[in-house]
């Protein structure tokens, strides 16, 4: 007997919140005011927050969890015992448009376990974005998780409609992969990454005569990598992460700290990795997206390629390289700000703006939100100038946080 | 004799900008003018206020780009101070021009905290407000009614955002500040505060299936999550109401994951392995 929708929803909802990914931006802006359709995209807005700290921004969904590999971190691997069920592609378009119109989400992250065979699969995929767009005239954003070895042609039918594709690579090292996922190729995974971005840079580019080319995945690709199932060290997720951005030059690498599933295979370990590991991956992240350092100068201090847990990999980096501090305030560069710990983007051009017209003092930094105790070691400014770090002893001991006393109840 | 203007609460920036033109061709100085508000308390001993005449020769004030768009943005904000700090803005920057380019001046400081709560209060109203379904319309479109409760003035910041995302279909947003109206051709935008709606919508039940499932109860970060969806959201969302509900249950939850033994592969797991293997034995 076929369950109904709403517990359909449930069981497929629930398998694919192991993917971090909600983002809905990247697509530049469009709305429907020309089109009297529905849908708009813009900057991205998460709708709602779940308990868990996640934002939600898409309807995340697969279209079935019925699938033919067996992946050992994989909820819905083939020998698990999980419930099985199976949506219509009119039924993800039904649950897409009304919650859409009810503003509940950005638009549809669509999904699924691989059933027959990847042509197939890709190609109801293929056809749920297909239809939203044109037979529902809708402008929200879809993502659409990609089958690596599914035909070129529906690839690019795919790039026609949705905003951003994304392939899995799933573990950090190829040694990883084949130890959890024998029926998957690292090579194959690669391979259609490369094709993607070919296609992505195509996309953008214009024909002789001026005309834009075919519109294909504005919104980039993006990937996830599950952290702590496999013995890779933070080095070796972050190098691998060097690699997808500037080989693939994928627009998000996903981290996601392995977290325990029902039903779960018996290779994997019991404990899951602290959440802490998986945060300080993503600063690490940002630091390479958005703060200038590379990946390599990140993890260069740490001899067991390891993140420190207890300091943030930025304030990690200045106290490993010390000798580069203090900057003044009124005259470093803004690369070399952007080092500073305790200084964001935001308030980095905010100083920047400023100083062409004034000289700053510490103190102004606190107008700007700026914590004077975290950034005043690493700062010269008018009227204040810090102790030389480098003649500090034990100098990691002054940045650890306080120890907490225990309460007893 | 104190000069000075009582204004309502949703004075918006056109009707500020005539009075403050007012004062400015008077020569008025902003400690001499006394912007009150129709919201707070008078005591007996404040004088009533009356506009100043202006001065025949003045010269017209002039502001940068920039500068004028921070005080529209400070004239949305709520805060009874924000006439007082526009004006003293708009004073200062006839002698230093690029006023509005230096976020450690005190009064820049403050205005641009006000300009990020007004942004991020139209960002949160994006974001959080839920429309309920209401049936069709007469020309067959479908209705739509929403309320919201915006702490500050941004109705008409956010309205275009809903009317070409929202197009093909008719709704209403109703908050204490005003409301919003679309009918597919025309955006209709009302200052006259409206009561909460009781409305309901089956829709709501799905999503709350999707909230709740979509939850993994083996990373709990309740303080991430109130810091981007503070409390004062969670009464409007049809969602929020089963937040106890989930933490409640998601240790138990994980325990039980723990708990569980490996168990026999399903019947088609057996299958497809042998399926698997027989494919790679045939690859020469």
């Amino acid at each position: 007997m076929k369950s109904s929708l709403s517990d359909r929803l449930a069981i497929l909802s629930d398998a694919a919140k192991y993917d971090a990914s909600c983002s809905s931006s990247g697509a530049g802006k469009r709305d429907s005011a020309a089109t009297k359709g529905l849908g708009s995209t813009g900057n991205g807005i998460c709708h709602a927050y779940t308990p868990d700290g996640r934002c939600i921004s898409l309807l995340k969904i697969l279209l079935t969890n019925f699938c033919i590999y067996d992946c050992a971190y994989c909820i819905n691997r083939s020998s698990s015992n999980v419930q099985r069920a199976r949506f219509t592609a009119d039924e993800v378009i039904w649950l897409t448009l009304e919650f859409y119109r009810r503003n509940y989400i950005e638009g549809l992250f669509l999904s699924s376990g691989i059933i027959r065979s990847s042509d197939d699969t890709m190609a109801q995929m293929v056809r749920v974005a297909r239809e939203l767009r044109e037979v529902h005239n809708f402008r929200g954003y879809i993502h659409l998780k990609t089958i690596p070895n599914a035909s070129p042609g529906l690839l690019a039918e795919a790039g026609l409609y949705a905003d951003r594709l994304s392939i899995n690579v799933e573990m950090p090292t190829e040694r990883g992969l084949a130890d959890y996922a024998p029926q998957k190729q690292a090579s194959e995974i690669r391979h259609a990454m490369g094709e993607m971005r070919t296609r992505i840079d195509a996309g953008k580019d214009r024909t002789l005569a001026g005309r834009a080319a075919p519109r294909f995945a504005p919104g980039g690709q993006s990937t996830q990598m599950i952290v702590g199932a496999d013995t890779a060290t933070d080095r070796d997720i972050l190098s691998s992460s060097s690699s997808l951005y500037t080989g693939y030059r994928l627009r998000r690498v996903y981290y996601s700290a392995f977290s325990p599933i029902p039903d779960a295979s018996a290779i994997l370990p019991v404990k899951a990795p602290p959440l802490l590991r998986e945060h300080r991956l993503y600063q690490a992240d940002w630091l390479f997206r958005f703060y200038g350092f590379q990946f390599s100068e990140i993890t260069a201090a740490s001899p067991d390629g390891m993140l420190d847990l207890a300091l943030d990999p930025k304030l990690a980096w200045a106290l490993a390289n010390r000798e580069q501090f203090p900057v003044d305030l009124n005259r470093a560069s803004r690369e070399m700000l952007l080092r500073v710990p305790g200084l964001g983007v935001r308030s980095v051009n905010a100083i920047v703006t400023a100083r062409r017209h004034r000289r700053l003092r510490l103190e102004d930094l606190a107008k700007l939100n700026v914590s004077l105790r975290k950034v005043k070691p690493f700062l010269h400014a008018v009227g204040w100038s810090p102790v030389q770090l480098a003649d500090q002893q034990n100098i990691r001991q002054l940045f650890l946080p306080q120890p907490q006393q225990l309460t007893l109840f | 004799m104190v000069y000075g203007f009582t204004l309502p609460d949703n004075t918006n920036f056109q009707e500020w900008r005539v009075l403050a033109r007012q004062c400015f061709l008077a020569g008025l100085a902003p400690e001499n003018i006394e912007w009150r508000s129709t919201k707070a308390e008078v005591s007996l001993f404040d004088a009533p206020l009356k506009g100043p005449e202006p001065k025949e020769d003045a010269a017209q004030p002039v502001l940068r780009n920039t500068c004028l768009a921070l005080l529209k943005s400070v004239l949305r904000h709520s805060d009874q101070g924000r006439f007082d700090l526009a004006y003293r803005i708009l004073w200062r920057a006839q002698a230093e021009p690029a006023l509005a380019s230096i976020p450690v001046d005190p009064d820049i400081a403050r205005a641009l905290r006000m300009m990020h709560q007004v942004r991020r209060d139209a960002h949160k109203m994006e974001a959080f407000l839920r429309f309920r379904e209401q049936g069709e319309g007469s020309g067959g479109r479908r209705q739509f009614l929403a309320w919201f409760e915006p702490d500050h003035y941004i109705l008409q910041t956010v309205a275009p955002f809903f009317t070409r995302r929202f197009t093909d279909m008719d709704w209403v947003i109703l908050t204490p500040k005003g409301s919003i109206a679309w009918n597919g051709q025309q955006c209709a935008i009302s200052r006259n505060p409206c009561d909460k709606p009781d409305v309901t919508d089956d829709v709501d039940l799905l999503w709350q299936t999707y909230y709740v499932s979509i939850f993994n109860p083996a990373r709990i970060k309740t303080k991430a999550m109130r810091s981007e969806m503070p409390r004062k959201y969670w009464k409007n969302l049809p969602e929020t109401q089963l937040i106890p509900q989930m933490l409640a249950q998601a240790g138990a939850r994980v325990e039980a994951m723990a708990a569980q033994q490996p168990q026999e592969p399903p019947l088609f797991h057996k299958k497809l392995q042998d399926r698997y293997k027989n494919k790679i034995k045939s690859i020469p």
